[in-house]
């Protein structure tokens, strides 16, 4: 309320300045909505039609605290990456609140196949490779694709490999065991493999990672505990297929991982891996197998939800409990490879808590129908307003008007440029907010009214009676200002996008009122028509009972009342 | 129009007027009332949770089935096994809810009811939650309702004072509780559309006390200066000189939200138009009562408490009673003991207005009729 003596000297003085402003905002923020091509505002998923689903992360037990922002946003990045997968244009993951993902998924996409991939926990493994191939070339070529190499973080540079059965015999069995799994699906025309790895031989022969429907399924729903194979970009961005080992070591063996910039040598960015006391075992194993191989089976991939999102080839074994992976990574390659690994370390899973799918013909109706809504709502607040303020209703009018155009400019601008997308409560927030905003009329013209009543004449009575007013006014609005705030804040979904319109307008409002309505009054009020009290003006004051001038030698003796008036 | 234009004029001039601050006991009671009804329904009935609050799911199919509901039923229990509530909406759709099915069970039952009802999967609605969706939201709704109350009796605390912020919190929470009784009591579903409506409440039967009480601190900014009028009897002159605005204002926001529940409930049938625009009407309807017949009285009732405004109500009978004393023998004019809420009362206040305190003695309020 600071701006308060500011305010209402510039607009009882230079009404046409304040006119002029919020025609120019007007002008500006419709021809900013043309510019940008968003002309209307971005509808959701009720409106539209498509699949919504909310999902609420899930700490492991003992590990509340993993719900923080950096976990989600690498959560809602994996996700992001596996909608998209599927070849969905436009599907949008956030988060919302403190624990809430939500995904939205426009109409004609499999809703089915992409809320599998969003409700699934991810699954990150390091797998053995054993054999790989760039995709549609003969097999008879393996590439040498490793262009990721890992090392020992500590050291950075190649070590003389430490012997791999130093310690007891729980990890010299895992060795064995490991190599005898490793030995058995390997690609060399071994006649002693089995059926279901002869089987694996045909599906990874008859492999093309380059047709997207068979990456989307190849090496999905495969136990841990099987060889398999599975699709990969290598980084020349060519998909590349490989046959996979059982894996040896799972994401939440991964305690940690980032993208660093190596500034020693010539790396550049790297990515580094930090593992738990029990993943540094079982990864010391693994390296130390894979270093005596020879390529590509001294590969090791890193597979997150059976496709290949890094491969890199192993010198030595790497006891430190730690690694990195260097290769021609850009920035964001690093960090994204990093998100992708620090994903499977995350202790959270994540529910479904609602699914709505809604068809496009439902969306179209509904739209219409919360249309309609508003139409016959405004309809009846202008019917009303006509009806008990005549003239007066024309300002009324002409400033629901502005606060619609207002409304209306503002959420096709907001759309892109922060992702609000106009849903059923949205609209609903909208036709609530007509009432709010014509109530901030009918507050400013009863006090007109009232010192009319008084005996005053137009112009005096708007000019006393608009501090008062909009005292009234700001006060209003800031509560309801407040309860917008504080339910967008802590609700979701749907609640939120209700909120958001309320607090909108509420803050038109104001703007409004401000800007148009007071500083049309104030020009008006010298109109003839209004300012002779013409029967239709709504301010006559014989039919608002005006006390003659004369009546009024009884005030002084009340104090209060002239304090009031 | 011109009716309700001239009612606002006369009680602006106070030529009439009701007498909210003497009557309050009547309307507190009627409010006690009120919400031990809406206790006892809460408590006994219980409200009609919707889908969204034990899990399950709701498929509405495309518009114009033939099926008919019993069909429907039955095609559904033997999809799924469990509870099941099928409803022909207005447009000829089918809304077939399925209480506690896990989400991911739901497709299969989707693709089987499609093929029962003969209609393409990809033409039914789907509304898919896990059990403790609704809970969530309704939980994230107490903390936003707690958050909300304690921030907004923090701010009328400062901008008029902590009795107004107490009672515009009991007002809340009385409005609340009638729109939850009245849930209770009819056994309309919450949904977390209901939810939302209820939280706007919040807003709107604040910003609606929040205007009386500042016509309220206007006019009571320089009270304990004069000796005519006690705290009460300006609380209820502000009341009646707002109530105009009070009645438009209610007017104004009633109209949209039965746009709604007329789109809402009338053309869709159900859904969250309906479901907000319910809970809306409701409490809107009991803001308006609320900040009119509970909240200002109640000020009135906690200001009366304090010293001054005790020592000002003495001053004023005192005056009253002196002056009543003077004019006794010139006019002798009879009053009724009734409070002057009838509109026949108008006859223009000149003089004798203030005698009439007189014979009301201790009555708390003057006849508010002569006003002036």
């Amino acid at each position: 309320m600071a701006v308060k003596n500011g305010r209402s000297a510039s607009a009882q003085s230079k009404p046409g300045r304040s006119l002029a402003l919020i025609l120019i905002a007007i002008v500006a923020l419709t021809g900013s909505m043309f510019v940008s091509g968003n002309t209307s505002p971005r509808l959701g998923i009720d409106l539209a039609g498509g699949t919504s689903i909310t999902l609420r992360a899930v700490p492991e037990r003992g590990q509340e605290s993993a719900i923080n922002k950096a976990n989600m946003d690498t959560a809602v990045s994996i996700m992001e990456r596996r909608v998209n997968g599927l070849g969905v244009s436009e599907a949008e993951v956030q988060t919302q609140g403190n624990d809430n993902i939500i995904v939205n998924i426009p109409k004609g996409t499999n809703s089915q196949q992409a809320r599998e991939q969003v409700g699934t926990t991810a699954k990150l493994y390091f797998r053995p490779v054993l054999a790989t191939d760039i995709t549609g070339a003969t097999p008879a070529d393996p590439s040498p694709s490793a262009s990721h190499e890992a090392t020992d973080k500590s050291t950075g540079t190649p070590t003389p490999s430490p012997t791999p059965s130093a310690t007891g015999t729980q990890q010299g069995r895992a060795v064995t065991d490991a190599l005898k799994a490793d030995a058995a699906p390997s690609p060399s025309p071994s006649s002693g493999s089995g059926d279901a790895n002869g089987k694996l031989q045909a599906q990874y022969a008859s492999l093309d990672c380059s047709k997207q429907s068979v990456r989307a399924t190849a090496g999905k729903g495969v136990l841990p505990t099987e060889a398999t194979v599975a699709c990969g970009k290598n980084s020349d961005g060519l998909w590349q297929k490989y046959l996979l080992g059982p894996a040896e070591v799972d994401g939440t063996d991964v305690k940690k991982a980032e993208a660093v910039y190596n500034t020693q040598n010539t790396a550049g960015w790297i990515v580094t891996m930090e593992f738990t006391s029990r993943g540094a075992k079982k990864f010391a194993d693994i390296t130390g197998k894979l270093a005596q191989n020879q390529p590509p089976q001294n590969q090791f991939a890193i597979v997150l939800d059976g496709e290949v999102v890094s491969d890199p080839y192993v010198r030595e074994a790497l006891t430190g409990g730690s690694a990195e992976i260097s290769g021609r990574f850009s920035q964001e390659q690093a960090q994204g490879l990093a998100n992708m690994l620090s994903y499977g370390a995350l202790p959270l899973t994540f529910k479904e808590d609602s699914v709505t799918t809604v068809t496009a013909a439902l969306g179209g109706e509904q739209l219409q129908a919360g249309l309609i809504a508003g139409a016959i709502g405004l309809a009846l607040v202008v019917i009303y307003l006509v009806v008990y303020y005549r003239g007066l209703a024309m300002i009324a009018v002409a400033s629901l008007m502005i606060s619609a155009m207002l409304t209306y400019t503002l959420m096709s601008l907001l759309g892109p440029a922060i992702g609000f997308a106009l849903n059923l409560p949205a609209v609903c927030g909208a036709i609530v907010a007509i009432g709010i905003t014509a109530d901030s009329f009918i507050v400013f013209f009863e006090r007109i009214r009232d010192e009319i009543r008084e005996g005053r004449s137009l112009r005096p009575s708007v000019e006393r009676g608009w501090p008062r007013a909009r005292r009234t006014v700001l006060v209003s609005d800031f509560v309801s200002f407040l309860a917008a705030a504080v339910l967008f804040v802590v609700t979701v979904g749907k609640v939120q996008g209700f909120a958001f319109t309320l607090g909108l307008t509420t803050l038109l409002d104001v703007v409004v009122i401000f800007l148009f309505t007071k500083p049309l009054m104030t020009i008006l009020a010298r109109r003839k028509f209004f300012a002779s009290g013409h029967s239709w003006s709504g301010l006559d004051p014989e039919r608002l009972g005006a006390k003659p001038p004369l009546r009024r030698t009884r005030r002084p003796s009340a104090p209060i009342e002239t304090k009031e008036a | 129009m011109s009716k309700l234009g001239n009612l606002g004029a006369r009680l602006h001039h106070g030529e009439i007027g009701y007498d909210f601050i003497k009557n309050r006991k009547i309307w507190y009671g009627v409010s006690i009332l009120i919400t031990i009804m809406a206790i006892l329904g809460l408590a006994v009935r219980g409200l009609n949770m919707g889908i969204e609050f034990q899990g399950g799911a709701v498929f509405t199919t495309p518009k114009h089935m033939s099926t008919s509901v019993a069909q429907a039923e039955t095609y559904a229990h033997d999809a799924s096994g469990n509870e099941v509530i099928v409803q022909k909406l207005g447009d000829g759709s089918l809304r077939i809810q399925i209480a506690g099915i896990e989400t991911g069970k739901s497709d299969q039952i989707k693709e089987t009811l499609a093929k029962d009802l003969k209609v393409n999967p990809e033409h039914i609605n789907a509304d898919l939650v896990g059990p403790s969706w609704g809970e969530q939201i309704a939980n994230k709704a107490w903390q936003g309702l707690a958050i909300f109350m304690v921030l907004v009796v923090i701010y009328l605390a400062i901008a008029f004072e902590w009795r107004m912020a107490l009672a515009a919190l009991v007002a809340l929470i009385h409005d609340l509780t009638i729109t939850t009784g009245v849930y209770a009591l009819v056994g309309f579903e919450v949904t977390p559309g209901t939810v939302i409506g209820l939280l706007t409440i919040l807003g709107y039967s604040l910003y609606d006390t929040v205007v009386v009480f500042d016509s309220l601190k206007e006019q009571t900014k320089d009270i304990t200066r004069q000796t005519r009028w006690t705290y009460s009897e300006v609380a209820n002159r502000s009341i009646n000189g707002t109530l105009i605005r009070s009645i438009n204002t209610t007017v104004v926001a009633l109209l949209p939200v039965a746009g709604l529940l007329f789109i809402g409930g009338g053309v869709l049938g159900a859904g969250m138009l309906n479901d907000i625009s319910l809970s809306l009407f409701v409490g809107l309807a009991a803001g308006a009562y609320s900040s009119i017949f509970i909240a200002t009285p109640l000020v009135a009732d906690l200001k009366e408490r304090e010293p001054q405004m005790k020592a000002l109500r003495k001053r004023v009978l005192a005056k009253r009673a002196q002056g009543a004393a003077q004019s006794e023998s010139p006019e002798a004019e009879p009053v009724g003991s009734t409070a002057g809420d009838e509109p026949e009362d108008v006859a223009p206040a000149v003089v004798g207005p203030h005698n009439q305190s007189l014979s009301r003695g201790r009555g708390r309020g003057r006849p508010p009729g002569k006003r002036r």
